[in-house]
């Protein structure tokens, strides 16, 4: 069974049809990067995966459970940062971890957000309020509520935004590092993360799906990744 | 290894909400500030334009006449925050995909604020231990006074809930939250006779009337609890949280 499912997702907001008949899966193992220019519908088919967007027709499951007839089964196996990272700016890092965790009704709160203030090096700031801290702190705080729990499903839209280049090494390495157990969806702009992080690769332009397959039949597409990109999403 | 099988999350999410919901209202300065203000007010009323001193009686129906005024402003000023301010956070989806429901988060939420608004009237037991020190008051008509106030809080912050859902915005929130409950005072009095007359029959004032705050908080200050308004305040309190939540899980 693979752990993400997109079963003919479709979704509209007004007259623009922003995801058109999506469908994939994904397998445990598989880091899937997903791609696409601005605008292109990425975003929305995340959110109508985790259960944030209700889907116009389609299904999403999430571990088989469906996100929207199952949803709180659905989301104890999810993990998800949404763009921006967002967090609850009052609240330090250890007490925002602590309420997610408590939350999600662990068995262990305290010792999951000591094993996550750990693995995302968040310990420095753990007693600083989240409001009080730079970028790419916040980008890891949003990043550690979504592997809190050890989820099976992970999917992070544009996890490394506005990191600098230090950064970006520091998630994916903790990525590559989870990444044989789960199945993970990481949406990008950086090309180049595709050949680093990735083992599969889904281009979507204008709510369609323009190709889904491995890293290595993508990267030899061309040597410049930059113009096989411009040419899939025309 | 493989993740854990979650346990089954029973009350777990909901206490967690609950517990957030309220220590929230302590992280920023707003919560001491709103306690002093409403305390400021409800005393400085009761005495300086209730007269309670004067009036030489021991009972506190002077004092709770104003309450509903005092809900229609404070209850939006708590309110406002229940779901704007998840929205322009952006945290509203991360809520929305953690296992919780929204019933059990807009509930956590809302009792929450109803607790903290509890907190800021039981601040004011001094008055009633001054009456009691001045005179002989009938203990029983007080608490049911203060229940009365209570559930009138309660119908304040679902009417507030409802603004707060609809907006990023704790501002518009607040002030279309204290329209509306303002709107609810002014049907109880008789200001607004002539205008309710013209419009439904001087036969319907009354029933009209029995729509507002005052006519249902009064007789609980006369130490008369009755089923109707109780059922009244919850009404407005359930409806309002119902529509809340109806209003963020369509989004």
């Amino acid at each position: 069974m693979p752990l993400i499912e997109a079963q003919n997702l479709s979704k509209s907001y007004g007259a623009l049809r922003a995801v058109r008949d999506v469908s994939f899966s994904v397998d445990r193992g598989e880091v899937v990067g997903f791609l696409g220019p601005n605008g292109a519908g990425k975003s929305t088919t995340m959110k109508m995966l985790t259960g944030h967007l209700r889907a116009d027709a389609g299904a999403a499951r999430i571990a088989g459970f469906d996100v929207a007839d199952d949803a709180v089964r659905a989301k104890q196996h999810l993990g998800y940062s949404p763009e921006g990272a967002p967090a609850y700016g009052e609240m330090t890092v250890r007490e925002f971890l602590r309420f997610a965790a408590d939350l999600r009704g662990l068995a262990e709160p305290g010792e999951s957000v000591r094993r996550t203030l750990a693995l995302c090096r968040l310990e420095e700031v753990a007693a600083q309020g989240i409001d009080t801290l730079s970028k790419g702190y916040r980008m890891r705080v949003g990043f550690a509520q979504a592997v809190l729990h050890d989820p099976e499903v992970l999917i992070l839209d544009e996890p490394t935004d506005g990191l600098d280049p230090n950064q970006k090494h520091e998630v994916r390495r903790i990525l590559k590092d989870m990444a044989a157990r789960k199945a993970v969806i990481v949406s990008t702009h950086i090309l180049e993360e595709v050949g680093e992080l990735c083992t599969r690769v889904i281009v979507i332009a204008k709510g369609e799906v323009r190709c889904d397959e491995s890293r290595d039949q993508f990267l030899a597409r061309g040597a410049d990744l930059n113009a096989v990109f411009r040419q899939l999403t025309a | 290894m493989t993740s854990p099988a979650p346990a089954a999350p029973g009350l777990k999410p909901f206490a967690a909400m609950l517990r957030r919901e309220f220590a929230g209202y302590f992280r920023t300065p707003l919560a001491y500030v709103f306690l002093a203000v409403f305390n400021a007010f409800a005393v400085s009323l009761a005495f300086f334009v209730g007269g309670l001193y004067e009036s030489g009686v021991a009972s506190l129906d002077r004092f709770f006449l104003y309450h509903p005024w005092l809900w229609a402003f404070l209850a939006p000023a708590a309110g406002a925050r229940l779901w704007a301010e998840e929205r322009r956070q952006g945290t509203l989806e991360l809520l929305l995909t953690w296992p919780i429901t929204v019933w059990q988060a807009a509930l956590g939420k809302f009792l929450a604020a109803w607790l903290f608004l509890a907190c800021a009237l039981l601040m004011t037991l001094p008055v009633a231990f001054t009456v009691g020190w001045l005179g002989d008051p009938d203990w029983g008509v007080i608490l049911s006074g203060y229940a009365g106030s209570l559930l009138c809080a309660g119908a304040c912050l679902g009417v507030a809930a409802v603004a707060s859902a609809l907006t990023r915005s704790q501002v518009i929130a607040f002030v279309t939250g204290f329209l509306a409950c303002f709107l609810l005072v002014l049907v109880g009095y008789g200001v607004f006779d002539e205008l309710l007359a013209g419009a439904f029959g001087s036969a319907g004032i009354d029933e009209i009337r029995r729509l507002g705050l005052w006519r249902n908080l009064e007789p609980f200050t006369l130490g008369l609890v009755d089923a109707r308004p109780v059922a009244y305040f919850l009404s407005v309190a359930f409806a309002g949280l119902g529509l809340s939540t109806i209003i963020v899980e369509r989004r």
